[in-house]
């Protein structure tokens, strides 16, 4: 399952896609729950009960904000959950 | 000294914006011969609905207002059913809540997101083919793939923003003094479509009615134009995750014709047409997540009688 997170406001369209297939036997011992600096992931059990990762509630209408500074505005040439993330489930919309 | 004088009461003001609230049983059932009695409640946060499932059928509904405590919404819309058929919760076998207040229907053996539960509804309602599914609810909008069993492949929930949901549409309503269940048809009465208003925000798009209202917009016009601004606002959403053939819409705002022919024009591909009540796709799939889950683990006990 292809899961967006995020929102589309004014000013443009941010969302997270996760793969959540991919999450399901992850590799690198689900490394993007450590990877993001402001701990967004979460696991959590989806509703065909499968482990998957999600971002957590708090953080889904913000995400403008909260991921600005992993951005190259911020000096970062590469995302840090995506770099954790040897899978390639996690994708950014902007 | 004299006493004060109150001013004269204002005459109650009429609620444009209320839908009509809706209870209904299958008569040609009985749910007392059925084998698995489910329930699903949707508590909404403009809606509550609650579906009886008999045997993985469609068997009974009600649909009301959500009030201002989740759990007194979930118990209510329950009552409604209780009343239409005489059930009890002592008669059913499994309960699924759903919707945001999901996790807090007291009686409840388990919490599914509303997404997975609307696509579950949807291929009910619609049958295997359906794909695409389009909830427009009364305060978010979802754009949802599901395959042939009705399980959620991707994906994508807009609850920032009331622009493109129901709470939106009954603020126009309210704004218009016409009642919301009129508003599709007189969107269609106008000599020339109107570009849309804002659909980014509601408050805006509020003000920006009223503006052409000064303007000297006819109401129906400017109905036209918010309904457009809608149809805009969930078609930009849809089109982020793609549409498919076999596409449907639940929830509320599928029952107005305005916003609905207006999406179907911009895709251009028509809706799924069903005889089912749209807005309750959410806790009929709810519902049918129970009847598979008697199905695997067996009746439960009601948590309350």
């Amino acid at each position: 399952m292809i899961a967006n997170y995020g929102y589309k406001d004014g000013s443009g369209e941010y969302y997270i896609s996760i793969d959540t297939s991919k999450c399901v036997d992850c590799a690198v011992g689900r490394a993007c729950l450590t990877g993001c600096p402001k701990s967004m992931f979460e696991s959590m059990t989806d509703d065909y009960d499968e482990e998957v990762v999600w971002i957590k509630a708090a953080f889904r209408r913000s995400l403008a904000y909260d991921c600005a500074t992993c951005k190259p505005s911020s000096g970062y040439s590469r995302l840090p959950c995506t770099d954790a993330c040897k899978p390639g489930a996690i994708k950014h919309s902007w | 000294m004299s006493e004060a004088v109150l001013a004269p009461t204002e005459a109650a003001k009429p609620e444009f914006w209320r839908w009509q609230e809706t209870c209904w049983a299958d008569e040609s059932k009985d749910w007392r011969s059925a084998k698995s009695i489910t329930v699903g409640v949707d508590v909404g946060s403009v809606s509550s609905q609650c579906v009886v499932v008999a045997d993985g059928e469609l068997y009974a509904y009600n649909s009301m207002r959500t009030g201002n405590s989740s759990p007194d919404s979930a118990t209510n819309s329950f009552k409604g059913v209780q009343l239409k058929t005489g059930l009890t919760l002592n008669d059913v076998h499994f309960v699924v809540g759903t919707g945001y207040g999901r996790v807090n229907v007291p009686f409840s053996h388990k919490a599914i997101t509303e997404i997975a539960c609307h696509a579950r509804g949807a291929n009910y309602m619609g049958g295997n083919k359906v794909r695409t599914i389009l909830d427009m609810g009364g305060q978010d909008c979802k754009a949802i793939h599901c395959d042939e069993k009705g399980k959620v492949t991707n994906f994508l929930m807009n609850d920032k923003c009331a622009a493109g949901t129901g709470r939106g549409m009954e603020v126009i309503s309210d704004l218009m003094q016409i009642p919301i269940a009129e508003l599709g048809a007189r969107s269609f009465d106008v000599d020339q479509e109107p570009e849309a208003v804002s659909s980014v925000c509601v408050v805006f798009a509020k003000s920006e009615a009223l503006g052409l209202l000064k303007a000297g917009y006819t109401k129906n016009k400017v109905i036209a134009a918010y309904c457009q601004a809608m149809a805009e606002r969930v078609v930009s959403l849809l089109e982020r995750i793609g549409v498919e053939e076999g596409f449907f819409i639940t929830g509320g705002i599928a029952k107005n014709a305005g916003v609905v022919k207006r999406i179907e024009k911009l895709l251009g591909i028509n809706a799924m047409q069903t005889k089912i009540d749209s807005q309750v796709a959410g806790a009929l799939g709810a519902a049918l997540f129970g009847h598979t889950l008697v199905q695997k683990q067996g009746p439960q006990k009601p948590l309350i009688s």
